[in-house]
């Protein structure tokens, strides 16, 4: 049995950046450590055909960056990412740049205030030649139609319409090269709860109509666990833990994952979380701490933790997670209250 | 006796003054804040949430104006007070905590200068003794290492330390009542988690009243005992959190609660509120949801409701909400 090729596969992707004075640091070699940043550092993931998968983590977990070097606005420092199973050259032809697409964080900023609609779709249509120019009106409806927006939106301009409606005008633009790969990054996080889930319930159609491939960029947990099949957790660089969404929100194996489910606000009165899991801030991604990248505030780091430097390892067949004590972490509901001041008191 | 309430707004309007007329963007805003409440004002962008905690702030941005109601703070009234007396209040009485920590503080200044210069204003305290009130205020906030820290500037402290130092500015003077302006948008989901509890725990000990304005209903839930909801500039349901949450009583109110993803109900479909909110230049004859409300009748087209009493203690803004939520549960 063969399995089916991934739309996607980014394999051992690292993106560091340099800041400083690279005389400087030619010259007195090692004397300044903190100036390279390290965004990414050594990511691995496949997105599958038709699948939302969805990528979360604090800022500064390097979430964007790695959006940024699928869709190719960024170039990784080494690694390799993979189209249908063929790896994308440095700079990719027009063909491969239209398959994957991106829709951004704010709808307010990634629209050109002075180009109409009908203008910003005509020219993407036009530029990769998807139809006859004669053809350019009529496709653009249909463009429009695909995502909840009338004729009529064609001939007005950006600032004439609401946030979640330029959200819909992106996503007309990102679909109009018909892609086979989406990109969103933050897509509702700008958004009002009202409209947030229009958007939500259209990147859900797309998938089912279109059998888009989309990896979602979020940071709020509770539309990562309406929508996306899949999930996989960043921190500092990494991918931490990758798993099934209903797996992964019910039998986190990673102590981060844990504290970010911990953080989410609740709705309901019953559920209000007790347990503060999580002190400080994320470390400096200059300074990426020795061992596994989250010893320093985790609840169950021990010695080996501050050694070693955890790979994904598999929990089961869909499950991976970066934590060497995976298997010696409690059940997820008897998580012990007040384990974060027991910590600190040492 | 029941005391007065510490803050009591009432039926306060705000407006942009223009030559030929007037927009009016906060429309007959009442709500009372007694001591030690946590009172949480939830809406969508534009609906006048923010105006309306700069108007008892004192800080609304040029144009906007006060255009009628009363603002009372422990008795006085704060509508046409004078800037000096008004000033006067801001820190020992009343402090404010920003969205955004770095467009709120100095950039040019450390911050423990920052959180000094109110200590020194108003409790009249020496450089040196400031000085100490703010790193232990910055202690209090739980910042590691507050003696070196006082001595950065912003940008050299992360997006949660920032805004710990905004906290410590706010209580540096000891007020009875702080404003919160969406204090944790700005933050990551674990480092709001930490601030929410904080802010709790400073309201606790120091005796502190809380007016927390947000758009996010599930931290209004882990925050505030009461809430109000505003839309188009009006309030449309106030109550207790858990009541308002558990059997809402306005079709907006609804319509929030029904789109936003519940954590704890991963299953249930999201269902948007259709349309979107009205141009506050062309406000609607009648109720302001009417065009996006699915219960509309003949009624709400023709006046605007005033907040009807729903419960003891719980108001909505809706002719109908006896009939439409009698007839949802049934």
């Amino acid at each position: 049995m063969s399995e089916e090729r991934p739309a996607l596969r980014v394999s051992d992707i690292t993106k560091t950046y340099h800041l400083g004075n690279a005389l400087v640091e030619k010259l007195f070699p090692k004397r300044d450590v903190h100036s390279r940043l390290t965004a990414l550092d050594g990511v691995n993931l496949e997105l599958r055909k038709g699948e939302i998968l969805a990528l979360v983590g604090e800022s500064g977990s390097g979430k964007s960056t790695l959006a940024k070097i699928i869709v190719g606005s960024t170039a990784a420092s080494s690694g390799e990412i993979s189209y249908e199973g063929s790896p994308l050259a440095k700079r990719r032809d027009r063909n491969t740049m239209r398959r994957i697409q991106m829709v951004f964080q704010d709808p307010y900023s990634s629209l050109n205030p002075r180009m109409s609609v009908g203008a910003v779709l005509a020219e993407i249509l036009l530029l990769h030649k998807i139809v006859p120019r004669r053809e350019v009106r009529a496709e653009s409806i249909r463009l429009l139609k695909l995502v909840g927006m009338e004729e009529d939106a064609l001939d007005a301009y950006p600032s004439q319409f609401s946030g979640g409606q330029r959200q819909r005008i992106a996503i007309a633009r990102a679909l109009a090269v018909r892609p086979d790969v989406l990109i969103a990054d933050e897509p509702v996080s700008a958004l009002d709860v009202s409209v947030q889930a229009t958007i939500l319930e259209l990147f859900t159609t797309l998938r089912d109509e279109l059998g888009l491939s989309i990896l979602f960029v979020a940071h709020n947990l509770a539309v990562v666990q309406h929508l996306s099949q899949r999930v996989a957790v960043m921190y500092l660089g990494r991918i931490v833990e990758l798993a099934d969404t209903e797996e992964l929100f019910a039998n986190p194996r990673h102590p981060y994952t844990r504290a970010l489910i911990a953080s989410i606000p609740r709705m309901t009165a019953e559920s209000v979380n007790e347990d503060v899991l999580l002190e400080g801030d994320p470390p400096s991604p200059f300074n990426i701490p020795a061992g596994c990248r989250f010893n320093p505030r985790c609840a169950f780091a021990t010695e080996a933790c501050t050694l070693t430097d955890p790979a994904l390892m598999p929990v089961n067949d869909a499950h991976l997670s970066a934590c060497i004590r995976f298997k010696e972490l409690p059940t997820f509901a008897t998580i012990p209250i007040g384990l974060d001041h027991t910590k600190q008191e040492k | 006796m029941v005391d007065a309430p510490l803050l009591s707004v009432t039926d306060l309007a705000l407006g942009v003054k223009r030559s030929s007329s007037t927009n009016v963007i906060v429309d007959g805003v009442s709500f009372d804040v007694n001591k030690g409440d946590r009172f949480g004002i939830v809406g969508e962008s534009g609906s006048g949430k923010s105006m309306t905690l700069r108007a008892v702030a004192g800080l609304l941005p040029a144009g906007v104006k006060v255009l009628s109601g009363s603002m009372l703070y422990n008795g006085k009234e704060l509508v046409g007070m004078a800037r000096r007396e008004r000033r006067m209040l801001m820190g020992p009485e009343i402090a404010m905590i920003f969205q955004e920590p770095m467009t709120a503080l100095n950039p040019v200044m450390r911050v423990g200068e920052q959180i000094a210069e109110g200590p020194r204003r108003h409790l009249g305290l020496s450089r040196k003794a400031a000085m100490d009130l703010a790193i232990a205020m910055m202690a209090r906030t739980g910042i590691p290492d507050p003696a070196r820290r006082a001595l950065a500037y912003p940008h050299q402290l992360s997006g949660g330390l920032r805004q710990r130092i905004m906290i410590a500015m706010a209580i540096s003077c000891r007020p009875k009542l702080i404003l919160c302006d969406e204090p944790t948008t700005a933050l990551d989901v674990t480092v709001q988690h930490q601030v929410l509890r904080l802010l709790e725990e400073l309201c606790d000990d120091f005796d502190a009243s809380l007016v927390f304005v947000t758009h996010d209903l599930a931290v209004v839930n882990q925050t505030c005992q009461s809430l109000a909801v505003m839309y188009a500039g009006r309030l449309v349901e106030t109550g207790p959190v858990k009541q308002v949450f558990g059997d809402p009583r306005h079709p907006y109110t609804k319509g929030l609660l029904d789109s936003a993803p519940d954590f704890d109900q991963p299953d249930r479909p999201l269902v948007p509120i259709p349309g979107v909110p009205p141009n506050l230049a062309h406000r609607p004859q009648g109720c302001s949801f009417a065009p996006r409300c699915p219960f509309v009748e003949e009624v709400c087209l023709q006046t605007p409701p005033p907040l009807f009493e729903v419960e003891p203690g719980r108001s909505s803004a809706c002719f109908l909400s006896d009939e439409i939520f009698k007839k949802v549960i049934a």
